[in-house]
């Protein structure tokens, strides 16, 4: 019965923002669906709302300044109507959110421990001690060397790949149907880069998650997406499969954003295997 | 010779601790490196190379413990007052996070103007003539200048940073991950202008970055560094794709590819197509 559901299905999302003028729109029309372990990559230039939409799903935006309408199913559940409360034990449990900048999503006075098994046991009916061994186990999937002293370090004590390491190792602890990575590379040098987009690969490929991936770079989305949608201007302009996008686009933004990238590798192949 | 590095070495003191005392950790071990005028260096390498800190040595930001930078024949550390301010005409720098790098409460003319004021001799009007051109130049409006800098993007700021910097002419620019946290079509267009002022002006540029597309896109010679240490340099760019060197090569096959057919991705599909 389950596999009859998309993880994710999004269909006639908007965003409006209350302002002088009365009710802006950020969003327009957002329809899309992500099936289990696939990669739906969302793409455009800064400001075009790709933050805002994952925001949205999630339900972070404050209530008392935006609007947002529209439907967002989790494996066929209807998430628009529910409690703050009962949208608070998807989020982490079955929605999971990478962000962008790992050294400002955890906080500073704690050792990255404390978050660790702070989300672990709100979501579970785990012990300290089991949440531990659980947390220490899924940092040991995500390649961390020596987990158990990393659990003790604060984040200042990381560098930025590990940190964010550890932010898909906590996401990832509480097997999530559904990951929102949002930029999730863009703070990270391209050798930590292509590590952590190794590591989303892998999880999508044993656990069957489905990833919505935000990037305003095509690079990062080549290498991982299976659909792509293109945004501009708070609305979807252009979704199709990766291949058929990057060989053919249609919308005219597509084909500006494919052709702003920095071309200089003529015989391409040889460099990339 | 624009500007001569030898023989840097540098460190940082480690945090003394109650039980030990402070140690030093190596960041630059015999630097040496040379730049012509109008000539563009890139300088590659993941975080926690020594990228950033062989740029503040340059810049005269951070005295090296041993070793000598000569910029246009003269040592920077050893000159003082009216030939120090002098020399300090000739070297500006853009780094990468653009709103760090500006005063909020300022207006992006009194931003550009800054340095104006402090070398030459304009009368307000002139001034602010000079502000306006400047503007233009790196593709803004003249009215932008009443703007402060929350009301520009991250793309435009980091444009007000380089009217800034080529305020005055100079002869070189430190440019510190100038285009790492921007997007794609700002990233083009970024590299563009600095392409285009290169020109213009016969500029030369230290780029640091760890992104070799953007690297071999505005540069004539690269050279890659890793723990401190230049490992390999090239005169000519292209002969980074024939490096055997194992840190190059990792930057190499980090390399995001343009196009989906070359990912790394496991693909389930794969075997078909």
């Amino acid at each position: 019965m389950e596999k009859a559901y998309k993880a994710l299905e999004v269909s006639g999302l908007h965003v409006h923002v209350k302002s002088k003028q009365g009710m802006t729109p950020l969003v327009r029309n957002i329809h899309f669906e992500i099936e289990r372990g696939s990669v739906l990559g969302l793409v455009g230039e800064s400001g075009c709302g790709k933050s805002v939409t994952c925001n949205a799903l999630l339900r972070l935006l404050d209530p008392r300044q935006t609007s947002v309408e529209g439907s967002v199913k989790l494996n066929g559940r209807e998430l628009s109507g529910l409690h703050e409360e009962e949208m608070r034990q998807i989020r982490g449990k079955e929605i999971a959110m990478i962000m962008q900048n790992p050294m400002s999503a955890f906080t500073p006075v704690y050792p990255i421990g404390d978050a660790f098994i702070e989300t672990i046991r709100t979501h579970t009916r785990l012990t300290k001690k089991q949440a531990l061994e659980l947390a220490v186990s899924s940092m040991e999937a995500v390649n961390l060397p020596d987990p158990a002293s990393l659990l003790n370090k604060y984040p200042f004590q990381l560098s930025g790949g590990m940190l964010q390491r550890v932010m898909i190792a906590i996401c990832m602890s509480l097997r999530p149907a559904v990951v929102i990575a949002d930029e999730p590379t863009t703070a990270l040098d391209v050798v930590n880069q292509l590590g952590v987009l190794k590591e989303l690969d892998r999880l999508r490929v044993e656990h069957g998650m489905a990833i919505l991936l935000i990037s305003h770079d095509l690079g990062v989305i080549s290498e991982l997406a299976d659909e792509v949608a293109v945004m501009q201007h708070g609305e979807i302009v252009e979704r199709a499969d990766v291949f058929q996008l990057f060989d053919h686009p249609k919308h005219p933004y597509t084909q500006k954003l494919l052709h702003a990238r920095p071309k200089l590798i003529r015989n391409e192949p040889k460099y990339n295997r | 010779m624009l500007l001569q590095v030898k023989e840097v070495t540098h460190a940082y003191r480690e945090n003394r601790t109650f039980w030990s005392s402070s140690r030093q950790a190596p960041v630059l071990s015999n630097v040496s490196l040379t730049l012509e005028e109008g000539q563009c260096l890139g300088l590659l390498g993941t975080s926690g190379a020594g990228k950033s800190t062989l740029g503040k040595v340059i810049l005269g930001m951070e005295k090296p413990q041993t070793g000598q930078v000569l910029f246009q024949e003269h040592d920077f550390y050893k000159v003082h007052g009216s030939a120090k301010r002098a020399l300090r005409r000739d070297l500006q720098a853009v780094f990468q996070d653009s709103y760090s790098a500006v005063n909020p409460r300022l207006t992006a003319e009194q931003i550009i103007g800054e340095p104006l004021e402090n070398y030459e001799r304009l009368s307000q009007r002139e001034q602010k003539a000079k502000v306006g051109e400047l503007l233009e130049t790196v593709g803004l409006k003249a009215e932008d200048m009443t703007k402060y800098p929350n009301q520009f993007s991250g793309g435009q700021l980091q444009r007000i940073a380089i009217a800034r910097a080529i305020a005055l002419r100079p002869k070189l620019i430190v440019l510190d991950e100038s285009v790492s946290s921007l997007d794609m079509v700002n990233q083009t267009y970024i590299l563009d202008l600095l392409n285009k002022l290169k020109k213009d002006f016969g500029l030369s540029y230290l780029f640091i970055t760890h992104d070799i597309k953007a690297a071999y896109t505005l540069c004539d010679k690269l050279a890659v560094m890793e723990r401190g240490e230049i490992v390999d340099s090239f005169q000519d760019k292209d002969h980074i794709f024939n490096s055997t060197h194992s840190a190059v090569k990792k930057l190499l096959s980090a390399m995001l590819p343009e196009h989906p057919r070359y990912r790394t991705r496991m693909r389930r599909d794969e075997s078909q197509s």
